[in-house]
């Protein structure tokens, strides 16, 4: 039992931490005891007097925290939908970026804000479905495209998932082009910046995500089964094109809800379930939940990396993950090649 | 038991493209016996596993188990009721032996997996029968071909089913696997009452193993009966287009078939 919960344990303390350091480390820094004093006191039902500035109190609870949790829960989003599509592709390149679906699900998001979509809190609330509808179109066109009769080969994924990303890109770039100003902001959210600040995207990306997240985490089973290759599957009693539309639904659903707002983020969710598999196996049971949490881990860190390296300019966190990502995909790749443990 | 009735399978979706893989497929298989599906290649015995075990839709004819019409149940149902050992290729070699062979109950499990004490012992038990408990610890990719085949088994026993489908079990696998392999299905045929359909490309293990032979050529039974009755010279000579001696079995007496093309040697 000891040997089941501790990489649990092991990928949570990592989240907590790489979330306190988040908190703490920016333009001002923050010491640990003032941190978790302030944090406490925003629990209710508990008064500590206040012996820090005003204005430390208000970065961490309106400011940083927001930002971190909003970042945690991208990175969960990424590195849980990642190892979806691994799964449900049988593919070990498979990415909510690498396949497209994320830069579909910018298109969706770019559209929806280029025609005026509802504005104020609603507009807020639904931009995520806008960016579902977008996620949920490419992945169709890059399936359906990269489909060789019932497989479907990594080259193919991979060159059917940069056209189709290419052609959501232009289209984005293009939409942008043409409006206002507004949108024009879109650009650098699209690389991997949060457009807004504050608690409202938290709450607004936080149903679903936790809706996607949620039912990925029940897919493990069918996920390990389908393994076997969908006939074996379906003479296993899985229904398997019942399950793979579930499954891509889902992490679909989760992928544009954090590309919505957080933008276009690569490699989190390639990176961050080979890491739980190379250390914790391979069933879908336990590899999702740890892509999840070391997906969190992860993007945080990448975060903070970005805020830091030319502070107080922050570069675009989409930057920082393909930096690392990119060579770790050209690792995968070699080890993909060599049928080495997929 | 498994009654296959009047089976049509076709390929390709137009109609100047679409052919009928299998034609109006009739055969029947009693628990305990072993029916082996012979036929040159292309004559549709891959398919007629793939379509009995509903992993590809059937233009006509039905296929029933214990008088159940397998097409009025589910995929879980079904699982229940028939398993198939596939080939052995391209299985997630990550996977371990033991976690393999436990997704044998995937009929009997929840969406979300849980095992009871039950399939765990059904799952060791169906190792035990197959010889492979020694395997239990080693990952899937490590095996080498004839210990995948039996882990295959292995998962198909898991599944607890009446009916049993194996899809050329010995293809990859040299003199010795073959023999332990169909030894166990024969043992286990006799022992569990299962019935057997299975397709063998070797006519000489078809005529040791099997009860009843079916002939399959063209996706048509071209003739169905004890592997005495079926494997005759003349048919087979015309069937895979090269002459052949047909002898007894210096122990058993069943077929031998021995093939006569060399040096050019033809019809």
């Amino acid at each position: 039992m000891k040997k089941n919960i501790q990489p649990y344990l092991v990928n949570l303390l990592c989240l907590v931490a790489a979330l306190a350091l988040s908190v703490a480390v920016g333009p001002v820094l923050i010491k640990p005891g003032v941190l978790l004093r302030i944090l406490v006191s925003g629990l209710p039902g508990i008064a500590i007097q206040p012996d820090w500035p005003e204005n430390i109190a208000a970065i961490v609870q309106q400011v940083r925290l927001p930002h971190a949790i909003l970042i945690m829960l991208t990175g969960a989003a990424l590195g849980g939908s990642g190892a979806a599509y691994q799964g449900v592709f049988r593919n070990p390149l498979a990415d909510p970026y690498l396949i497209g679906v994320a830069s579909g699900a910018g298109l969706g998001a770019v559209f929806a804000m280029a025609i005026h979509w509802p504005n104020g809190l609603l507009g807020l609330y639904t931009i995520p479905v806008a960016a579902f509808l977008g996620a949920a179109l490419t992945i169709l066109v890059v399936y359906s495209l990269a489909r060789v009769g019932g497989s479907l080969p990594t080259t193919t994924l991979i060159l059917a998932g940069v056209a189709v990303s290419a052609f959501a890109s232009s289209l984005t770039s293009f939409l942008m082009l043409r409006s206002n100003q507004e949108l024009r902001r879109a650009l650098g959210w699209l690389m991997g910046g949060s457009l807004m600040s504050g608690w409202e995207p938290v709450l607004a990306v936080l149903p679903y995500v936790l809706l996607g997240l949620l039912l990925l985490l029940g897919s493990g089973h069918a996920l390990n089964v389908l393994q076997f290759g969908e006939e074996q599957a379906i003479q296993l009693g899985l229904p398997a094109e019942r399950v793979k539309a579930l499954v891509l639904i889902a992490a679909s659903l989760t992928t544009a809800a954090a590309v919505a707002f957080s933008g276009v983020i690569g490699f989190i969710g390639l990176m961050s379930p080979h890491l739980a598999r190379l250390l914790w196996g391979h069933d879908y049971r336990r590899l999702l939940p740890l892509s999840m949490l070391g997906g969190g881990t992860a993007l945080l860190l990448a975060d903070l990396l970005a805020r830091i390296v030319l502070a107080p300019q922050v570069v675009p966190v989409g930057l920082v993950t393909a930096l690392a990502g990119a060579p770790f995909f050209l690792w995968v790749l070699r080890r993909a090649k060599n049928q080495v443990y997929w | 038991m498994l009654e296959i009735q009047s089976l049509s399978v076709s390929y390709g979706k137009s109609t100047p493209t679409r052919w009928l893989a299998l034609e109006q497929v009739s055969l029947s298989v009693q628990p305990g016996e072993i029916l082996v599906v012979i036929g040159p290649n292309g004559a549709g015995k891959s398919t007629l596993i793939r379509a009995v075990s509903g992993a590809l839709p059937s233009l006509s004819g039905s296929v029933l188990v214990n008088g159940t019409d397998l097409a009025q149940l589910s995929a879980g149902q079904r699982s229940r009721r028939l398993a198939v050992v596939p080939q052995a290729r391209q299985l997630p070699a990550a996977f371990s032996v033991y976690q393999a062979v436990l997704m044998g109950r995937t009929p009997y499990l929840g969406w979300l997996g849980q095992t009871s004490s039950q399939d765990h012992s059904l799952a060791r038990r169906a190792l035990e029968q197959t010889l492979s408990l020694e395997l239990a610890d080693r990952r899937v990719g490590e095996l080498s071909g004839g210990e995948q085949q039996r882990i295959l088994l292995a998962r198909a026993l898991a599944q607890d089913t009446p009916v049993l489908l194996l899809d050329e079990p010995t293809t990859h696998l040299d003199l010795q696997h073959q023999s332990s392999l169909l030894n166990l299905v024969r043992k286990l045929a006799s022992e569990k009452k299962l019935a057997v359909l299975m397709v063998l490309h070797d006519l000489n293990l078809a005529s040791l193993y099997a009860d009843r032979v079916a002939l399959l050529v063209a996706g048509k039974v071209r003739a169905c009966g004890l592997p005495a009755e079926v494997l005759t010279a003349q048919d087979l000579t015309s069937v895979y287009n090269v002459p052949v001696h047909v002898v007894p079995h210096p122990d058993y007496g069943s077929p031998l078939i021995l093939p006569d093309g060399r040096f050019g040697a033809s019809l």
